[in-house]
């Protein structure tokens, strides 16, 4: 048996762990979350805000990292558009606008229609120059910023025209799948200016660990991956959704069902590589 | 046969078999729109059965397109092949041409010809754009010359010039990195691991767990960096500590491990619900 493990092809793992993650979905295996301290702190900086209040809404990531942060992204617009907040979208990633202009689609023109583009909400598209542009736009907006996405003059958009830098927004939510992203905002805009820009956010998996040293200082509240998601629609959900809330949102909490099971297969496979590996150690000083 | 044989067989089967699940049933491979004062967007299940749906025949396309080649990069698992080289291949070069447009709209013409000379930028490109030049417009100028020297780089005898603006991007990134990380994550991070080891309440009680989370969190700071500090040798005490900081490094590595796991998983079951629900319609 343990000759049969170790020699096992790996390609019989892939297929477990393929079987392991279509499968809870294939049946629609739900769990319940519970948020933790994360991302309550993230719901209650953005409950903390006034209707009307100015949120930047930096979406850095792509369609790689989508299924991981894009439920984040749906439930960020969803809070903002139920606390009437003001949603300045900006982008480090090329195509960050695309991202925005789904989330736009999916929440705001679903949900939201009386919501109007350049009172409510704008899109000023992508800046490439990564950590440059957090470091011009802090100071002034318009260096960089001329137009919006569509091309119409900043001066032109009504919600513009007293949204002269970062320093004017009360928060920064942020989605980052990784450089140009949150540690970038975290250093380059809160950091110079601690007692004006308040920064909470979302990351991938990847990312999350090496973002927690930021916390509380530096970001106020952050969701790690998919899990992090799944507590965050919770929260928003208790508190504006009820109990049928619409499938989009609740994809987070759908993808806890794989996540379940494939960490379990996950364990299992560290615990019987282990087992394999101290067996074989053993003969071979037995041998010897 | 040899393995992308296989691999070739295997794909015809799941086509075929995909083609004849759509045909039997309606829902399945494709994309249902409605009209909208914006152009078209895709139908929920309440326009379907209003009789409000029509099929797209483009996003149809576009749907297999990319139900395909989520398969032809998942075949990579088994072995690589042509399928998987395909889809790579086009990855990379629609990537690279995106970023190159997207470069040219989003910054070539607003951050530099848009300052430069506006009112020619606005007659053919961006209407929304002032036409008036801002004060100081003129030192915009130096990134113009700066891009021409780094274009340089294509030509065999003068690519020595493009050294020149390599070297400025080089020195200014490094300058404000430096600054950036002095301040956000030496100063701020020295300052975060001060915490105070008796740690009380709001009400001036004693807060037996937080105090033992801030001894854990300077403790195992300390510990990491006496791991790090080769200047002694690691025996006897600063063995011991420097062992308790290997612990600490591995825990944390661990942690990072099952963030990456977790984030990977996630994305395939992004990739199973869009081939489950949007391709085949098997899931709601």
């Amino acid at each position: 048996m343990i000759d049969w493990l170790a020699k096992l092809d790996r390609r019989w793992i892939f297929l477990l762990m393929a079987l392991s993650v279509a499968i809870p979905i294939l049946f629609e295996l739900k769990f319940p979350e519970s948020p933790t301290s994360q991302a309550q702190a993230v719901f209650d900086e953005i409950e903390s805000l006034e209707p009307g209040s100015k949120v930047l809404m930096a979406w850095d990531y792509d369609p790689a990292s989508e299924g991981e942060l894009g439920p984040m992204a749906t439930m960020f617009i969803k809070h903002c558009c139920e606390k009437k907040l003001k949603m300045y979208f900006v982008s480090l990633w090329p195509v960050g606008p695309q991202m925005v202009d789904e989330g736009i689609e999916k929440v705001i023109k679903a949900e939201f229609p009386d919501l109007e583009y350049g009172v409510d909400y704008v899109n000023l598209g992508f800046k490439s120059g990564y950590e440059g542009v957090i470091k011009v736009i802090v100071t002034d907006l318009r260096e960089l910023y001329t137009t919006d996405v569509n091309g119409t003059n900043i001066d032109q958009i009504p919600m513009c025209r007293d949204f002269k830098s970062v320093q004017d927004t009360d928060l920064i939510i942020n989605v980052s799948a990784g450089y140009a992203g949150i540690k970038e905002w975290a250093q380059y805009a809160v950091t110079p200016y601690p007692d004006k820009i308040k920064l909470v956010g979302g990351v991938t998996g990847v990312n999350a660990p090496l973002m927690y040293p930021y916390i509380p200082q530096q970001i106020r509240g952050l969701l790690g991956a998919i899990k992090g998601a799944a507590e965050y629609e919770d929260l928003v959900v208790n508190a504006y959704v009820g109990d049928k809330p619409p499938e989009r949102y609740t994809v987070a909490l759908k993808r806890m069902g794989p996540q379940l099971i494939a960490h379990i297969l996950m364990m299992v496979l560290i615990v019987v590589g282990n087992i394999v590996y101290l067996t074989q150690r053993s003969r071979a000083a037995v041998n010897n | 046969m040899k393995p992308h044989h296989y691999i070739t067989a295997i794909f015809g089967l799941i086509i075929a078999g995909a083609i004849l699940w759509t045909a039997l049933n309606d829902d399945a491979g494709r994309v249902f729109v409605v009209p909208t004062a914006d152009g078209y967007v895709q139908a929920s299940e309440l326009d379907k059965a209003a009789g409000l749906a029509s099929v797209s025949y483009d996003r149809t396309i576009g749907l297999w397109v990319s139900a395909m080649f989520t398969l032809f990069i998942f075949s990579f698992l088994y072995e690589d092949n042509p399928l998987y080289k395909i889809a790579e291949s086009v990855v990379v070069g629609v990537s690279a041409a995106y970023w190159m447009v997207v470069g040219f709209w989003d910054v070539v013409i607003p951050n530099l010809l848009g300052k430069l000379s506006p009112a020619w930028v606005q007659s053919w490109a961006s209407p929304g754009l002032t036409p008036v030049r801002d004060e100081g417009w003129f030192w915009n100028i130096v990134p113009l010359i700066l891009g021409g020297m780094l274009l340089m780089r294509l030509f065999p005898k003068g690519n020595w010039i493009a050294r020149w603006p390599l070297a400025f991007i080089i020195g200014t990134t490094a300058g404000i990195r430096l600054i950036g990380f002095i301040e956000a994550d030496f100063i701020s991070q020295i300052t975060s691991g001060m915490k105070p080891l008796i740690a009380v309440d709001l009400q001036g009680n004693f807060d037996l767990s937080t105090s033992l989370k801030h001894i854990a969190l300077v403790l195992s700071t300390l510990a990491c960096l006496v791991y790090f500090f080769f200047s002694v040798e690691h025996k006897g005490v600063v063995g011991g500590v420097a062992r308790y900081g290997i612990w600490v490094l591995m825990i944390t590595f661990g942690a990072a491990f099952g963030m990456t796991v977790m984030g990977r998983i996630a994305l395939l079951a992004a990739r199973f619900e869009f081939l489950f629900k949007d391709w085949l319609g098997i899931v709601t």
